[in-house]
């Protein structure tokens, strides 16, 4: 079945092979080989894009196919950011204290070493309490466990609720929208446990390999992202290919038909729902070690939206749009935002493009939505003649 | 002879008006049965019912030899319970092609992990072909469904309720929009079907009514006016005051 699989949907295996060659180029070109064409910086940059582009096939899957327009997979992102990032704070705080109490003339007591961690860590919102939430931190499997479990449970718990009360189209978007912000509020209280809007810092120190380079570092993080992308892409193309997809396009162009086909449409949308997040969660626990920071700000609902217009502008139901979508405008959003783009005087204004990129990007989302609903991607329908 | 569906003096009301109102109607397991009635006779509401869209205020709804309550059951349990449905508008998946839109709705295990550890099988490709070969489409199962005309779409999902094999089907206005010749063709298929099951069809042409031959149950204000042959209703004089009688005016 795997043959047929891939032979009737060839765009897997071209991305596969292009996302390959990327990685094994990049690798090459980059200080860990001398050759250092390729920065260390900008191989982050380029892994935190694969990270992104994990999280836009998620979101193609559930809206594109599925119809479920959710603002929330970024949080689910940022969730697995957290689950990974509370392990990476504690272990390297750990070994700094360790390091540092072992010139004492007496061996620390437990109480002492957890005390001082608890300190290092919480001091700056004015606690060296550990909450409970951090039972598990020094534990590395039960945190990659967390990354899975914690977005996979909230997005089975709030998919139950919200999709067996029916709660469909717009209302859906803002009750997951609703979710979002309620967490990035929590998650910005001092008391919630995480740092409040400190967030969590230093993680792209990898405790127990401090002796290794950034430039080897990212570049492990960078490859470790691409073959989760490419992971992803194929179990998600399988998903969305054969009949599984031909149900979950049903319901998203007419889910009452579906339900009188004799489908339980509830719990298709919530395996579908449930997938995305979990897969969100992986993709943020990839991205934020390469970031190096998480703060509450980066699970705001702004940047759910802007997921969302990644893939609109990408193009939907395909998932290489998903990819182009990301890929480009985040890069290019980097582009303009840093500085890269020069500003254009118009003699009586200056058009600085730090402010009007988001304009620039509003303007062609809507006009991608009203003149090209198919997106970048579509443009593909143009090169390839699809087999009829 | 022992009845495939019974309701029994179900009422709905939306909003105070009363839509369905004391209605008790039977079907055999097999047969072929017209609803006529003028427009708000409840026959759209009476298929919303049947099919679980729909919750009566009062009334029972009893399904099949084990007399079971369709009353607390989802629309996709009602489905699968044998109670397939076509609707006033051509229904079909659009976006995917014709093949698809058979393979959906053919007789297979609903849940997501075995659709998602699908496999398809000659046995399901025969069906599949079978009953596109019965509505005439089997040159078109690779197209997509939206660039069908309207009547094969009419006919697609005809095809698509077949596929299900269900007990009974539910069919809303099959011929609409239909050219004679493929009103015809869609006669044919239906009183087909009803030899094997019951068949029950809501339909506002008379002339396609008389071609299918069979009893009639005419609605009004949600309640049961008259049933029997299309002559024996149609000579009723109450009937022809609501109903003809309007249209013929």
């Amino acid at each position: 079945m795997r043959k047929t699989f891939l032979s009737q949907n060839p765009s897997v295996l071209i991305f596969i092979a292009l996302l390959a060659i990327f990685t094994i180029a990049v690798t090459l070109l980059s200080e860990v080989t001398g050759v250092g064409l390729i920065s260390t910086s900008f191989v982050k940059t380029l892994g935190k894009t694969l990270c992104l582009s994990l999280v836009a096939i998620a979101m193609d899957v559930v809206w594109g196919y599925c119809g479920i327009l959710s603002l929330g997979h970024f949080a689910f992102f940022g969730i697995g950011g957290y689950a990974i990032g509370m392990w990476l704070m504690y272990a390297r705080t750990e070994g700094i204290v360790m390091t540092s109490l072992a010139s004492q003339p007496l061996p620390p007591t437990p109480a002492e070493i957890s005390d001082a961690i608890g300190n290092q860590i919480f001091g700056v919102v004015g606690s060296s309490e550990f909450p409970l939430i951090w039972a598990f931190a020094d534990n590395l499997f039960v945190q990659l466990l967390m990354v899975v479990l914690v977005p996979g449970a909230l997005a089975l718990v709030f998919g139950w609720l919200a999709f067996r009360s029916r709660v469909t189209g717009v209302y859906l978007s803002i009750l997951t929208q609703a979710m979002t912000l309620a967490l990035a509020l929590y998650l910005f209280q001092n008391d919630s446990g995480l740092r409040g809007n400190n967030g969590l810092s230093g993680l792209q120190n990898i405790p127990g390999f401090e002796d290794s380079s950034q430039a080897k570092v990212s570049i492990a993080f960078f490859i470790a992202s691409a073959f989760a992308l490419g992971a992803a892409y194929i179990g998600f193309a399988w998903i969305v290919s054969g009949k599984m997809g031909s149900i979950v396009k049903g319901i998203r162009d007419n889910e009452a038909r579906v339900r009188f086909l004799g489908y339980h449409v509830e719990s298709y949308k919530l395996f579908i729902f449930t997938t995305t997040a979990i897969a969100a969660g992986i993709a943020g626990a990839l991205y934020y070690p390469q970031a190096g920071i998480i703060n509450p700000g980066e699970v705001a609902p702004i940047a759910s939206i802007y997921l969302a217009v990644w893939v609109a502008i990408g193009g939907r139901g395909r998932l290489y749009g998903a990819v182009i979508g990301a890929v480009f405008v985040s890069l290019l959003s980097s582009w303009f935002t840093g500085g890269g783009a020069p500003n254009i005087n118009l003699g009586f204004y200056t058009v600085q493009w730090t402010d009007w990129w988001l304009v620039l990007l509003g303007m062609s989302f809507v006009a991608v939505t009203l003149y090209f609903p198919k997106g970048i991607g579509g443009l593909f329908d143009y090169l390839v003649r699809k087999p009829s | 002879m022992s009845m495939l569906l019974e309701v029994n003096g179900v009422s709905v009301t939306f909003d105070g008006f009363r839509a369905i109102n004391n209605l008790s109607i039977n079907f055999a397991p097999t047969e072929l049965r017209a609803i006529i009635g003028p427009n708000g006779a409840g026959k759209t509401t009476f298929m919303d019912i049947v099919t679980g869209k729909t919750k009566p205020d009062e009334g029972t709804v009893v399904w099949g030899e084990r007399n079971i309550s369709l009353l607390g059951m989802s629309e996709s349990q009602i489905a699968r319970e044998g109670i397939g449905r076509k609707f006033q508008k051509p229904t079909v998946f659009e976006a995917q092609t014709v093949r698809q839109n058979l393979a959906m709705a053919l007789k297979t295990p609903r849940g997501p992990f075995s659709v998602l550890m699908h496999k398809k099988t000659k046995a399901n490709g025969a069906r599949i072909e079978a009953v596109a070969e019965q509505i005439g489409l089997a040159d078109s199962l690779t197209r997509s469904a939206g660039e069908l005309s309207h009547g094969q779409k009419q006919w697609l999902e005809i095809g698509m309720l077949l596929a299900q094999e269900p007990r009974l089907m539910l069919v809303d206005e099959p011929a609409a929009g239909m050219t004679p010749e493929e009103r015809e063709k869609t006669t044919d298929i239906l009183r087909e079907a009803a030899k094997t099951r019951a068949v029950v069809v809501v339909e506002h042409d008379m002339e396609f009514v008389r071609r299918l031959n069979c009893k009639v149950t005419v609605l009004h204000e949600g309640s049961v006016l008259a049933e029997g042959s299309l002559d024996h209703v149609t000579s009723n004089q109450t009937v022809i005051d609501v109903y003809l009688g309007r249209s013929h005016a």
